[in-house]
């Protein structure tokens, strides 16, 4: 296969932009602790030990949420982000609380590389353009949670951890999301949250047409196979998830873990075989 | 010394840490006297074009560093913006950069870039460097750096091309102009790859 030589460096023709598989880690009260359905939160563990084991492993990217934040109101953990950032030897992008310009500014100066918002862009859209002008479109990251609501179970966009319904429909919010000036876009299932039943297929396909942004993919992926069939049906996207990079086996014991050079290669000549 | 341009923008930090590592001394410069003693300087960037000049320019620094840059020859590096604020502008912005490439910052032409996700290049790419000498010193063929952005710097010299990388077009990565260098990956962020590079410009 071309694609395998491709991705390993063994062929001329070699040059490639990577999908990039990203564990999303949730700080609460906080410790990491993992969510089903977004509820049920389960302790993993420290976040700082965390991040120096997936330094160890050689991570693309790592997502943090703090899932206090917006929900009680409060100031992302300063201390907390800076701590993780001095860590982290991959890129790192924090979500949680982000209201303003200003505290874009004062993460990112805190040595993060993006900021995700995600009820703050549903309050006050506005935010995002003036946010771009000052750290840069490719810092601004939205965090669209989508859930089937109502009598027929269509796919609407929700906030607040879920608890708020906002009345958007996914794919035109994130259309309007890149008008807006987003950099990138987190799409998160939250009926697959925890579940590790694979991703939403039908979801990604509907959000993937309404927007050229990096996309990046959240909720549901349960095994390596998940990630290898939506990067085969996407090419270069973001596959991230929480359980599968923190648990293993059925009884979902804590074990921290990341797919190893070879299987990564095999994801990134899945990724070539698609275009 | 390894000094390190603190005007508010990227991540200072993760440059320190991994000059700590080493073994390598470092400090951060918040004023023209911090300059003085520098061996070498790092110019981090994370943010807009405009913005981030502004912040130079606002930061008492700038005649130091034209100055330690120009005459007096101290290797800097230019990380992302830090990079692209070394040109002469920007299509990101209206404000003058540095001047001290003769380049431009254009944005990438979205209508070359194939697949479905188009603009910011974000994630890890290839880079393919010139020699494997200078910067690129001991990397190996493995060698693939993390990029975040959607303008790419343009030098209209390509004698100052010290590697590419492909994203539509292929596009300087890294730039070098006697003892000016700038890299729009981030090596800060980029694993045992950064920090060789990191480590190979602290030998320069």
């Amino acid at each position: 296969m071309a694609g395998a030589s491709s991705c390993s460096r063994t062929s001329p023709d070699s040059e490639v932009l990577r999908p990039r598989i990203i564990p999303c880690l949730l700080v609460h009260k906080g410790g990491l602790y993992k969510t089903v359905g977004f509820g049920q939160p389960k302790y993993v563990g420290d976040p700082l030990n965390a991040v120096r084991i997936f330094n160890e492993k050689e991570v693309d990217e790592l997502m943090v949420i703090d899932i206090d934040a917006s929900r009680h109101g409060k100031e992302p953990d300063y201390k907390l982000i800076a701590n993780l950032a001095l860590e982290c030897r991959m890129p790192l992008c924090y979500g949680g609380g982000v209201k303003t310009v200003e505290q874009f500014d004062r993460i990112i100066g805190l040595g993060v590389e993006k900021v995700s918002v995600s009820s703050a862009a549903v309050d006050n859209p506005e935010l995002i353009g003036r946010a771009a002008a000052r750290v840069g479109s490719q810092s601004v990251v939205v965090v669209v949670d989508v859930k089937k609501t109502g009598l027929f179970r269509k796919a609407e966009v929700v906030t607040l951890n879920a608890t708020k319904r906002v009345g958007l429909e996914p794919a035109a919010w994130v259309a309007k999301l890149q008008q807006l000036g987003a950099g990138e876009i987190v799409l998160n299932n939250v009926d697959r949250d925890g579940e590790m039943k694979g991703y939403d297929v039908d979801l990604v396909d509907d959000v993937r047409k309404a927007t050229s942004l990096p996309l990046t993919v959240l909720g549901g992926a349960g095994s390596i196979d998940d990630l290898h069939a939506l990067i085969r049906r996407h090419g270069v996207i973001g596959a991230a998830a929480g359980s599968l990079f923190v648990f293993k086996g059925k009884y979902r014991a804590v074990l921290i873990n990341y797919p190893g050079r070879a299987e990564k290669d095999a994801l990134c000549s899945a990724a070539m075989a698609s275009s | 010394m390894i000094v390190i341009v603190d005007y508010g923008l990227g991540n200072i930090q993760a440059f320190a840490n991994i000059y700590k590592r080493l073994d390598i001394s470092v400090t951060f410069a918040r004023s023209a006297d911090d300059l003085v003693n520098a061996t070498h300087i790092v110019l981090p960037g994370v943010g807009a074009f405009d913005w981030a000049m502004e912040r130079l320019n606002g930061s008492g620094m700038r005649g130091a560093l034209d100055r330690l840059v120009l005459e007096e020859k101290r290797p800097v590096l230019g990380i992302c913006v830090g990079m692209q604020m070394m040109a002469r502008r920007s299509d990101e912005g209206t404000a003058a950069g540095l001047g001290w490439f003769d380049a431009d910052v254009r944005r990438f032409d979205e209508s070359r870039i194939q697949g479905k996700t188009r603009l910011p290049h974000m994630g890890w790419n290839d880079v393919a460097p010139m020699s494997e000498q200078d910067l690129f010193n001991d990397l190996g063929d493995s060698a693939r750096f993390y990029f975040l952005h959607s303008y790419y710097f343009a030098p209209h010299d390509p004698a100052d091309v010290l590697a590419t990388a492909d994203y539509g077009d292929r596009f300087a990565c890294a730039v070098r102009r006697g003892n000016v260098y700038g890299v729009q990956f981030h090596p800060e962020k980029s694993h045992g790859w950064g920090v060789q590079l990191l480590k190979n410009f602290a030998g320069l």
